[in-house]
């Protein structure tokens, strides 16, 4: 073995500090609003919170967690998942195994290339967009919230990609059994496709759960908002009609900032705890569908 | 051998039936919009629709040459974008670099986890965030900044600040996830070259130098490529949740400037026509983007 000299040392000590540190700078914005969001008013107000409460209180979440809209919002978010990420799921698969193949056992599949390369490359922008979507009468209904991104060419890509690097044999071998491409597409592909489609699913999960410019855009009534556009106008915009219960409430224990930080924290508590299951899949998923070796 | 063939063109139908739904909800929603463009050559009103409006011709497309500042908010779109386009790849190769060096993989993956996760927050709830945390009154960067005897720093309000505060809180959610392809390429890096290397006689810092760097570098230029042709569409959510009129002169950009001035001003044909200088400006982009991958690094995206 040979010896470690003092400058690699000195080095590797540099580096575990410098990355510890960037670690902590990720973290510790978030660790100071959970304490915001657990402090009393007073303390939030006069700036005395760090990294740890200061009279310690859990009456922002009362507020929020008694707030009819938020819990309102909330629901509609789940649901956004619960029926968007399926559909999102089957329309990718459906699309990525047909393109999947070669130019010369799909005709059409250049066509097909063309027609998605051209969404990639050019669009309508964001009026025309949204005149296209009010014209069809889709304003205010839950399905707005689905169908328009319910196919991400991106996603299709990296699904597709993995399909080809599944061996060819046993889908050949499919087919001489006299298997259709639904029946091989069902009990060949997608079992073997597991990692990838997981991480796809989990993907489009955060997409939905995190949307809130369509939600914002496209629903008049705020009745319909999911929770992200709903934290977007209370949060961000501190819209009174929805919050006109803030101003009253500001004068007690709670105030605008610690009952802000608490609505960020809890908006956030889905992705934590999704976020185990992600982390252990997207990094597989994401370097075979990105860059292609 | 040539009947066969035919069977199994016939055979393609399933394939045909795949695609459809998806591609039917991409001609509804990516193409239809597309003809709406039209209304940027018109006197659009929603009331009489795209076939009863005015044509004007180029008449908005002069209007907003003349509106005040629009030189600026290009002029923004473009600086900020490439401010972000840097970071946003020397960030995560330094950092992959020195996550490669770090040999504890308890710590690794630890850290990786860390600095994965602010990807995968919203940018209403970052925006939340950052308004909190940079407050020129309450916001604990300042205070930390005043307790170091330096000056509170308003990074959302000032001007001076603002683009930079953009492309800083932008590289501080997505350096880590950026680090994910360049880890594995260092991973597929064959052991043998260092061991090589090490007989050779070369430390640590030579053969980072000299296998892993050059082992990235054509993964980091595929990135900046692709980086450049989606760049112009990444910044709305960040500057819709973070700015607000003081900052408009340095923090305005394209898409900021058609959501004012289609939904709030209801200007739909004049925000059209600037969302069609962007649409075209960014295409030229991402086709360029494209043809260079391919060019250089033989990428193909289909």
């Amino acid at each position: 073995m040979k010896k470690v000299s003092i400058s690699r040392k000195a080095f590797v000590i540099f580096n575990y500090t410098i990355l510890i540190a960037l670690a902590f700078v990720c973290l510790l914005p978030m660790i100071n609003v959970l304490a915001v969001s657990l402090s009393s008013s007073a303390a939030a107000g006069s700036g005395q919170v760090q990294f740890w409460p200061v009279d310690f209180t859990l009456k922002s979440y009362e507020f929020v967690l008694k707030k009819h809209e938020f819990w309102k919002s909330f629901g509609i978010s789940v649901k956004r998942v619960l029926i968007g990420v399926p559909i999102n799921m089957i329309l990718t698969i459906l699309m990525a195994y047909p393109l999947s193949k070669a130019d010369d056992k799909f005709r059409g599949r250049k066509v097909y290339v063309c027609i998605l390369v051209f969404t990639m490359l050019f669009s309508g922008g964001l009026i025309p967009w949204y005149m296209t979507i009010s014209k069809m009468n889709l304003i205010d209904n839950f399905f707005v919230l689905i169908l328009p991104n319910a196919v991400s060419v991106y996603n299709v890509i990296i699904l597709m990609n993995f399909f080809r690097q599944l061996p060819g044999e046993l889908e050949e071998a499919a087919f001489m059994d006299g298997a259709s491409y639904w029946r091989t597409l069902f009990k060949i592909i997608i079992p073997l496709s597991k990692p990838a489609i997981a991480t796809i699913a989990l993907f489009c999960i955060v997409t939905h759960w995190n949307s809130w410019f369509d939600g914002l855009l496209l629903m008049n009534n705020p009745q319909n908002y999911p929770l992200q556009s709903y934290l977007q106008t209370v949060i961000i915009n501190h819209d009174m009609t929805l919050s006109s219960a803030n101003s009253i409430l500001a004068m007690g224990e709670i105030s605008n900032r610690t009952q802000k930080a608490a609505q960020a924290f809890v908006a956030a508590v889905p992705v934590l705890s999704v976020y185990p299951f992600l982390s252990k899949y997207f990094a597989k998923g994401m370097v075979v569908g990105s860059v292609k070796g | 051998m040539k009947n066969r063939g035919n069977k199994r063109h016939a055979k393609d139908r399933p394939l045909h039936l795949m695609m459809l739904p998806g591609m039917i909800l991409i001609l509804i929603f990516s193409y239809v919009p597309m003809f709406g463009i039209v209304m940027a050559f018109q006197k659009f009103s929603p009331r009489k629709g795209i076939l009863g409006s005015k044509w004007i011709g180029l008449d908005n497309f002069r209007y907003l040459m003349n509106i005040p500042d629009i030189d600026k908010v290009v002029w923004n779109t473009f600086f900020i974008a490439a401010l972000k386009l840097i970071l946003g790849v020397l960030a995560p190769v330094i950092v992959a670099l020195l996550l490669n060096e770090i040999g504890s993989k308890v710590i690794r993956k630890s850290i990786q986890t860390i600095i994965y996760f602010p990807h995968f927050l919203s940018w209403v709830i970052l925006g939340g965030i950052f308004i909190d945390i940079l407050s020129p009154s309450t916001g604990i960067v300042n205070h930390l900044l005043n307790r170091a005897g330096i000056a509170s720093v308003f990074f959302l309000g000032d001007p001076k600040w603002f683009p930079y505060t953009m492309a800083l809180t932008e590289t501080w959610k997505e350096f880590g996830f950026g680090t994910i392809v360049y880890l594995a390429a260092i991973v597929g890096i064959d052991p043998a070259l260092y061991e090589a290397a090490a007989v050779d006689g070369a430390g640590r810092w030579k053969q980072t130098l000299l296998i892993t760097l050059p082992a990235i570098i054509p993964i980091a230029v595929l990135m900046l490529i692709l980086n450049l042709g989606s760049v112009l569409n990444l910044s709305f959510e960040q500057i819709y949740n973070l700015y607000s009129p003081q900052v408009y002169s340095t923090g305005d950009i394209l898409d900021t400037l058609v959501y004012r001035l289609g939904m709030n001003d209801a200007q739909y044909s004049v925000a059209t026509a600037v969302g069609l200088f962007k649409s075209v400006v960014s295409s030229v982009l991402v086709a360029f983007s494209y043809w260079l991958a391919r060019k250089t690094c033989d990428y193909h995206i289909f």
